[in-house]
């Protein structure tokens, strides 16, 4: 387990931990990376652990709005990269919790600006004081999703119930398993996580929609957790606010229990059934 | 609204979903696309392998350790080859 310090001051402390590079990644685009980044780090935080989460789209900058923070970007990953700032002055400190920080990325439209020995390097400054961090990828498996993956020890592999989705999610599967550092290196591999989002039960019921089930037997890979559809996710994205924060709301409470199976709790997976409705349950049909 | 898809869902009884459709799909693609990829095993491995040994494990007691299938290549066939490490017979069956 990582250590946890609560004080602010702990970010400037060299702490012996073992930090986690955790990827969230999907292939496909609009799939609910960014969505799961925010609440997923933001969750991290509320549970004490010191964590980043890091903005890997170059030139579509989007992390920064999902979080709420983006009036106060002032410095981005590139400009760390070519020491045109400091880790801390590029470091956004969440608006709602104290251990959370946000390194947003560049809106350079040179994608290539951002190479991996950079990023690694500025992976291993991170780790000395932060417990997770979080790296949210841009779609695709070009080299902004390849810098975002290379150095994870663990990724959640955000899938849709569609089929180009699950196809994505296989292929970037395929690379995490080739190519990423740990599969270089001949390390252990990559731990992999499969985040099924936007879930709708009901359509799933009559048929229409490929189940959780059907995923993961066609991925093989454990499930973290399932996020149903929500029209909760768009009011938080207006707002600035992870949707883990919204209150009464099926996919803040999904998200915490994403964050809680992933520190180890065994928590029953939720919202992956129909709610029954009178017809329904008079019908006695499923 | 509930009783009317209901009861379209039940005149279509016999008509695949689309649901079924898409997994179908998927699996044959990707089943070509991993074997594309030189994944060093093919695809039904593991669970070809969790089915043998659910059979061998109807007759015999073995354990996962002592259990393995694995795709070779001799000279020009592809070689599937299984191999069970049998227990003593003093506590086999
Ligand atoms: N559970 C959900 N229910 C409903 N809408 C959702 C859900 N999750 C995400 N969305 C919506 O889907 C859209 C894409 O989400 P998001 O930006 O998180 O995806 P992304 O994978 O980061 O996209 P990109 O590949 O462009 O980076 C957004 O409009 C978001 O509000
Ligand atoms: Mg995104």
């Amino acid at each position: 387990m990582a250590l946890q310090v609560k004080c602010a001051t702990s970010f400037f402390f060299k702490v012996v931990n073992v930090a986690k590079v955790i990827v969230v990644t999907s292939g496909k685009g609009g799939v609910g990376k960014t969505t799961t980044s925010a609440s997923f780090s933001t969750g991290l935080a509320m549970r004490g652990n010191r964590t980043v989460v890091i903005d890997f789209d170059v030139g579509l900058r989007n992390l920064d709005l999902i979080m709420g923070c983006e009036r106060r970007v002032v410095y981005d990953i590139i400009n760390v990269i070519n020491g045109e700032a400091s880790l801390n002055q590029a470091l956004i400190k969440d608006k709602n919790c104290d251990n959370l920080y946000v390194l947003p990325a560049s809106q350079t439209r040179d994608k290539e600006a951002l190479k991996l020995e950079g990023v690694g390097k500025i992976l291993d400054e991170l780790k000395e004081s932060f417990d997770f961090i979080v790296c949210d990828s841009p779609a695709g498996i070009e080299s902004g999703a390849f810098n975002a993956m290379y150095y994870a020890d663990e990724a959640l592999v955000v899938t849709n119930p569609e089929v180009s989705s699950v196809r994505d999610s296989d292929r970037i599967l395929g690379i995490l398993a080739a190519k990423s550092k740990r599969a270089v290196d001949g390390a252990e591999p990559v731990k992999e996580h499969l985040l099924v989002t936007r879930y709708d039960p009901k359509r799933v019921n009559s048929g229409e929609m490929l189940s959780v089930a059907d995923i993961q037997e066609i991925l093989r890979i454990p499930l973290l957790g399932v996020i149903p559809e929500s029209q909760m996710v768009l009011q938080a994205s207006n707002s600035g606010t992870p949707a883990i924060h919204l209150e009464k709301s099926d996919v803040a409470e999904a998200y915490r229990d994403v964050v809680g199976r992933f520190m180890g709790e065994a928590l029953p997976m939720r919202f992956t059934t129909e709610k029954a409705g009178f017809f329904k349950r008079l019908l006695g049909g499923n | 609204m509930s009783m009317i898809s209901g009861l379209l869902d039940y005149l279509r009884g016999n008509e695949k979903k689309t649901a079924a459709v898409a997994k179908e799909r998927l699996q044959i693609i990707l089943a070509h696309e991993r074997a594309g990829r030189g994944s060093a095993s093919p695809d039904y491995l593991p669970a070809l392998q969790e089915e043998l040994m659910a059979v061998i494990a109807k007759y015999i007691h073995v354990d996962r350790d002592s259990f393995k299938v694995q795709l070779g290549r001799h000279d020009q066939y592809d070689v599937l080859e299984l191999n069970i490490t049998l227990p003593d017979k003093s506590n086999g069956r």
